[in-house]
């Protein structure tokens, strides 16, 4: 392993996940609820009275946030070096696994570990080893980088 | 009304932190997932962050029954770790893996005009809607 120093953002980095972490706790002391991406998303198919409004408005939030972010400043970068096979079978996967396994990135990641629950804690180094896997495997194993 | 503008602002500044933290552009989530090529721990920091303030929100939710806005704080009853959660979390970080894409950012992709994040967003919507289809099958079959 060597650290690639020269795209290290630990600053910028941060001060992302402290406003992450302000929206999360905006959701929670306001409206009561977890800010976990993929139940607000798939709590859409099903939703039960009076949890419709505000999932739809939490996403449109996540939605317009580039676009707000552009008015002011020219957005980072965004580099997707999948291709669209490999978008459509991630997506997939992201889609039925986070549901199944109840909570992705930010309702386990960042709101479980938050709330110190095991079993957030188990799902998110479960998804993180199986990320770093896979690069592994895309990046070494299959393509002998 | 007022519930609906904290949602609004709560997904807009999540949204916001995705952008500037780095997490909203795949190939850097890439490079944070490689950890045998040149590795950028920076992602590392947005975990840290953004637990770091939600941290001391959960304390307080916790300690109470209704929301500021007078909610009632819905917090997962969940506890054992058992086989869906183990499975779905496997399959969750091989797509991750894939793509470097998650479901927050894949939202932010789409607001920026990237058209593959169109692809990843419709394949994610599909996936859940599975899920949803195949527990609305099992669920009126009992």
């Amino acid at each position: 392993m060597h650290i690639a120093w020269h795209s290290f953002t630990p600053w910028l980095s941060l001060s992302g996940g402290i406003l992450i972490g302000l929206a999360a706790a905006l959701l929670i002391l306001l409206n009561g609820r977890i800010a976990g991406i993929s139940g607000i998303v798939g709590g859409l198919f099903s939703p039960s009275k009076g949890e419709l409004a505000w999932r739809v408005l939490f996403v449109l939030g996540l939605v317009t946030a580039p676009l707000l972010y552009a008015l002011v400043t020219t957005l980072p970068p965004i580099e997707i070096g999948a291709g669209k096979l490999e978008l459509l079978l991630a997506g997939l996967l992201v889609g039925i696994g986070t549901r199944y396994g109840a909570g992705c990135t930010s309702g386990h990641g960042v709101c479980g570990l938050a709330r110190l629950s095991p079993r957030s804690l188990a799902a998110t180094l479960i998804f993180m080893a199986a990320g770093f896997a896979t690069v592994y495997v895309l990046r070494h194993l299959l393509t002998g980088n | 009304m007022r519930i609906k503008l904290s949602a609004y602002v709560a997904g807009l500044i999540f949204g916001l932190g995705l952008i500037v933290s780095g997490m909203a552009n795949p190939a850097k989530v890439i490079a944070f997932l490689d950890l045998a090529g040149a590795w950028d721990p920076s992602l590392a920091l947005v975990m840290a962050g953004a637990i770091g303030v939600a941290l001391l929100a959960f304390a307080i939710a916790k300690r109470r029954r209704q929301s500021f806005l007078g909610q009632a704080i819905l917090l997962p009853t969940a506890r054992g770790i058992d086989r869906r959660l183990i499975i779905g979390s496997v399959l969750f970080g091989i797509g991750w893996g894939i793509a470097g894409i998650c479901p927050g950012p894949a939202l932010v992709l789409l607001g920026a005009g990237q058209a593959k994040g169109v692809w990843f967003v419709l394949a994610m919507l599909a996936g859940m809607g599975i899920f949803w289809f195949l527990g609305k099958q099992a669920g009126s079959k009992t």
